[in-house]
């Protein structure tokens, strides 16, 4: 036996470790120690970070997801404490004050009602976020109970509620939501349900998927040589590899069903008078579109489309966090 | 004589997004026309980046920063993209690794390899067709005039690799360019893909670049080798001389580091320590000191050239190993004698109980088709009647072709399938009896290894929670004397303890590996299945795991079921190996007679299939091995599974299924009405049970 160097200390350990299937990318040896015994390589380089530390690198390095999570935390603080810094009347119709241009008194100007545009744009900004969020929420929990379901039972349970799915699937959303919407009246709560009805849909698909695809990985077929059951499965394999692409869809679904309010209140179909959201707004304003009244129209408007691209662009950065390949570079 | 392609001083870099990868420095090579130029390395060595660079076919970010290819005189390597499409197809062909990824899914056969031809030649898509059709009856395609409108998942792993290659020839190249054409094919396959690779290079005088890591391919085909090793050529010469006299102490160790080179456990396997070095930030000096037996500390300042002392064998050497000059008369070695008294032992009866008896073991699975219903239209007999035992302490191998059913056996064994019928009695228990409840309690006595341990650990735990797992769930000792185990067994597999800290996928794959050892060792299990463990691994950690094996079933008193696809491995790792063909046990005795005295066809078929690294057994074996591909296994064929592919079978083999027969008293058996020889005595037949 021969010591490279005579000494058993580990080469420099000042790089980086890499996939030893990738273009060279590897660790260092480590040569022969006294024994004879081959060393089996050195540790790899840098402090152990947690799958959370190392996503949130990921996420960070995301300028757009950033900059989403800065415009969804700005239009929530808008939103739910703008309206206790900036008192407005958003109660009493005063005709006298209708439809006035942006001045010191009012920053946004009025509406045809005579409320203040940026005082509604917070109150309306609070039933668009808490009925699209709640209702994602919603949406989330009933796909993903649906879906793990189907996909850990599989077999005939599997292609029956999958069936139940396809079913609902044929049914176009807006159409459905218009039904339902013009048989009860629509209240914050009912906006909820008939969104989440519609949207739990496609979460249900992708959890099943993905609960089909991870009972077969090896690790979960590891677990069970070593005498472990369904449960511990479920709890500690499936549900934690399961969640990252769970939170990714529950993200775009805050976008869709932000959009879907906006749409069905744009429609009149909505939340009722007096309180009004974004499609609400959105919906009067278009009426005085030829009279130049652009303040009725572009704040709700840019409301609508940067709180739903913000949340596209944080659904976008937590894909990549999630995804352990990116992770490794 | 001009080169047909000539590689002169090469650079290629890859650029990632933290760093530049010095994938080449400094590679020059030549091919002659019609020649085969072997290229072996490891996984990183460059050998694919410099088919790729010929190519200009780099992966993103991949560029050529220096050097010159020239092919038949002109320079290639300066050509713009519309340049290189002339070249590409036309005047060099290629051949990839997966022949399913490379072919489009949505075309037929036909229009793909005519396409080639309308490209390059400009000719109608009359004549193109039929080129089509002649070159799939070039690379022996059975009915190719019908085969031409196939769509590429008609046809089996072997078919589609010929399409490959027809695609490649379509047009007449000087060059192929073979990258591990065979590493994902089965090994009966492979020989026949080679031997056409081999044959149409003769018939159509075309020069061929065989890029491979497997140094057996190379050493029945190339005329010359080039060692690769971090980017760089590190020895060349021919492939009888690289064989006989490798100077490089590289090239050294990987022949040590082949099993088949071994005569037994008792002879370790050379294992190169540590790893390739990170060609982000190479170190000074000869790449391979760090790992190198000869080193000096000259290695580590200056880097040595490629250069040698006879004109056609360079290395990059400053302390060469073998024969200086001429190395006419380079002893052979004597495997006759060491084989002589291998048998000797062997023929010795191996008594006592056995720790695993598997008895009569069978396994179906049903194909259903349609969404709810799910009827049954057919069974895959996956296993079927095969029986053999492990006595306490002892390695029973299990080798055949991927669908034979080893890993079905396996995977049986370790409770994850139920059988549908017959016994697997461990320790006096029969384990198929027991309740689900039951069998899980049992866990700890058989636990499974597996081929890919990065994908058997959970990517979200770090390594500690891993190795703690099956003790959790066993309900083993407090959370200290866990500890105390998982550093204890961290410390048997070669692994510092401060891994516990570290996620699976920082670790390299031979790293993996023994965690994956580590894991299946923690509950101290009687036997463990190790389901190709070192398949994906290279040559030298190869070694080094197999190494592992055997010191811990040493230490430990392991008892193993080994199942691999590679007959070299498995007769150096086992005590005794049982062949299966499409479900069935159709060989199985004492590892050296059944390896060097086969009795069934099949053994014999497959043992003369395997590459050996030896040019001149290469040579000899050109004929031999087993023809055609394997059946189905929904409705296997009747009597002997394998009258199918095999050239003494047969009326007799179609209507009766050959029973397991003694062959010799140590327990060497075979299922065939036509062995190749006759068993050892009259009497045994009747006297062996």
């Amino acid at each position: 036996m021969s010591l490279a160097g005579g000494s058993p200390e580990p080469l420099p350990t000042d790089i980086k470790s890499g996939p030893m299937s990738d273009v060279g990318v590897a660790v260092v040896g480590y040569p022969e120690d006294a024994d004879g015994a081959v060393a089996a390589g050195l540790l790899p380089a840098g402090k152990p970070r947690s799958t959370f530390r190392r996503g949130l690198e990921v996420f960070v390095e995301n300028k757009l997801a950033v900059t989403g999570v800065c415009i969804f935390a700005f239009m929530i603080l808008f939103c739910f404490i703008g309206p206790l810094v900036y008192h407005t009347n958003q109660l009493k119709v005063d005709f006298a004050h209708e439809e006035l241009p942006p001045s010191g008194a009012h920053l946004l100007g009025t509406d045809a009602s005579g409320f203040d545009v940026l005082g509604r744009l917070m109150s309306a900004g609070q039933i668009s976020l808490e009925v699209g969020i709640a209702a994602a929420l919603l949406a989330t929990v009933v796909g993903v109970m649906w879906g793990a379901i189907a996909g850990y039972i599989g077999g005939f349970v599997d292609s029956f509620m999958m069936r139940i799915v396809d079913a609902l699937l044929s049914i176009p959303t807006l159409f459905l939501a218009l039904v339902v919407v013009s048989i009860i009246t629509p209240s914050k709560p009912v906006l909820i349900l008939v969104i989440a009805l519609t949207s739990w849909l496609t979460t249900s698909r992708l959890v099943r998927g993905e609960a089909l695809s991870l009972r077969t990985r090896d690790y979960v077929q590891a677990m069970k040589v070593m005498g472990g059951g369904g449960t511990r499965a479920v709890f500690r394999h499936i549900a934690p590899n399961a969640i990252g692409t769970i939170m990714v869809n529950a993200t775009f679904q805050v976008a869709d069903a932000i959009a879907l309010i906006v749409a069905l209140s744009y429609l009149g179909l909505g939340i009722r008078p007096p309180q009004q959201d974004w499609g609400g707004m959105l919906s009067n304003g278009v009426q005085y579109v030829y009279d130049g009244y652009w303040w009725l129209i572009i704040p709700a408007g840019f409301c609508i489309v940067i709180v739903i691209a913000a949340a596209i662009f944080i659904g976008e950065g937590l894909r990549d966090a999630v995804e352990v390949r990116l992770q490794r570079r | 004589m001009a080169s047909l392609l000539t590689i002169e001083d090469l650079r290629t870099e890859i650029r990632l997004r933290s760093a530049t990868v010095h994938a080449l420095e400094g590679v020059s090579l030549s091919v002659e026309a019609g020649e085969c130029l072997g290229i072996v390395g490891e996984s990183g060595s460059g050998k694919t980046m410099t088919a790729l660079s010929i190519m200009q076919l780099l992966p993103p970010g991949g560029h050529i920063v220096g050097g010159k290819i020239s092919l038949d005189g002109q320079v290639i390597s300066s050509l713009s993209d519309d340049g290189m499409r002339h070249v590409r197809g036309n005047e060099v062909g290629m051949i990839f690794q997966d022949p399913m990824t490379s072919l489009n899914p949505t075309m037929t056969i036909g229009d793909q390899i005519a396409e080639t031809v309308l490209l390059h030649r400009g000719a109608d898509a009359k004549t193109a067709r039929a080129r089509a059709i002649e070159v799939l009856g070039l690379v022996g395609m059975p009915r190719p005039a019908e085969r031409v409108s196939n769509y590429p998942h008609q046809l089996s792993g072997g078919m589609r690799q010929r399409v490959m290659i027809a695609m490649a020839l379509a047009c007449e190249p000087k060059l192929l360019i073979a990258d591990e054409p065979t590493t994902a094919l089965d090994v009966t396959i492979q020989k026949q893909i080679l031997e056409l690779i081999d044959d149409l290079r003769h018939r159509l005088g075309m020069a061929v670049i065989l890029v491979t890591h497997d140094l057996g391919v190379i050493a029945g085909r190339a005329d010359r080798a080039a060692v690769m090793y971090a980017g760089r050529v590190v020895e060349t010469t021919t492939t009888a001389r690289l064989f006989a006299n490798p100077r490089h102490p590289y090239t050294e160790a990987l022949f040590g580091a082949l099993p088949e080179k071994a005569a037994d456990q008792s002879q370790r396997l050379y294992s190169i320590p540590g790893m390739p070095p990170d060609l982000t930030a190479p170190p000074a000096g000869c790449k391979f000191a760090a790992r190198c037996r000869y080193v000096q500390d000259s290695c580590r300042q200056t880097e040595p050239d490629l250069e040698g002392d006879t004109w056609d064998h360079a290395f990059r050497c400053f302390f060469p190993v073998g024969q200086a000059g001429d190395d006419e008369g380079v002893t052979q070695h004597h495997e006759t004698a060491i084989v002589r008294e291998r048998l000797e032992q062997a023929a010795q009866p191996q008594d006592g109980e056995a720790l695993l008896r598997v008895d009569n073991l069978v396994k179906n699975f049903s194909v259903t088709s349609g969404a709810v219903l799910q009827r049954k239209i057919g069974e895959v007999s996956a296993v079927a009647d095969v029986s053999f035992k492990i006595r306490p302490g002892a390695t029973f191998g299990v080798v055949g072709e991927s669908g034979c059913g080893k890993t079905t056996i396996g995977r049986l064994i370790a409770g994850l399938e139920k059988a549908n019928g017959g016994a697997i009695v461990l320790d006096g228990e029969d384990l198929t009896r027991l309740s689900k409840r039951e069998r899980r309690r049992r866990a700890p006595k058989v636990q499974l290894m597996f081929q890919d341990s990065y994908a058997s650990m959970d990517p979200r735990m770090r390594v500690g929670p891993i190795l703690r797992e099956p003790l959790a769930i066993q309900n083993i000792g407090s959370r200290s004397e866990q500890n105390d185990k998982i550093a204890a067994i961290l410390d048997e597999v070669g692994l510092p303890r401060a891994s516990v800290d570290r996620y699976p996928h920082e670790f390299s794959g031979g790293q993996r590996q023994r965690l994956g050892l580590a894991r299946a060792l923690i509950l101290s299990p009687q036997l463990v299945v190790a389901d190709e463990p070192v398949s994906a691994l290279d040559v030298s950690i190869q070694a080094q795991i197999l190494n592992l094996m055997l010191d811990l079933q040493r230490d430990l008193g392991l008892t193993y079921l080994f199942i691999s696809h590679d007959l070299s491995v498995v007769r150096y790792l086992s005590e005794n190996i049982g062949v299966m063909y499409l479900g069935k046990l159709v060989e199985t005795g004492p590892a050296d007679d059944v390896y060097y005295r086969p009795v069934h066809p099949y053994t014999r078929g497959l043992i003369d299939t395997v590459p050996v690294a030896d040019p001149a057994l290469a040579q000899a074996r050109e004929d031999k091995g087993v023809a055609g591909e394997l059946p189905s296994a929904i409705n296997p064929p009747s009597g002997c599974r394998f009258r199918t592919r095999c050239p003494r079978a047969q009326e007799l083999c179609a209507q009766e299924e050959p029973p397991l027969r003694p062959f010799a008293a140590n327990g060497h058996m075979a299922a065939c009405h036509f062995p190749l020889r006759e068993p050892e005595g009259a009497t045994l037949t009747t006297a062996a049970s």
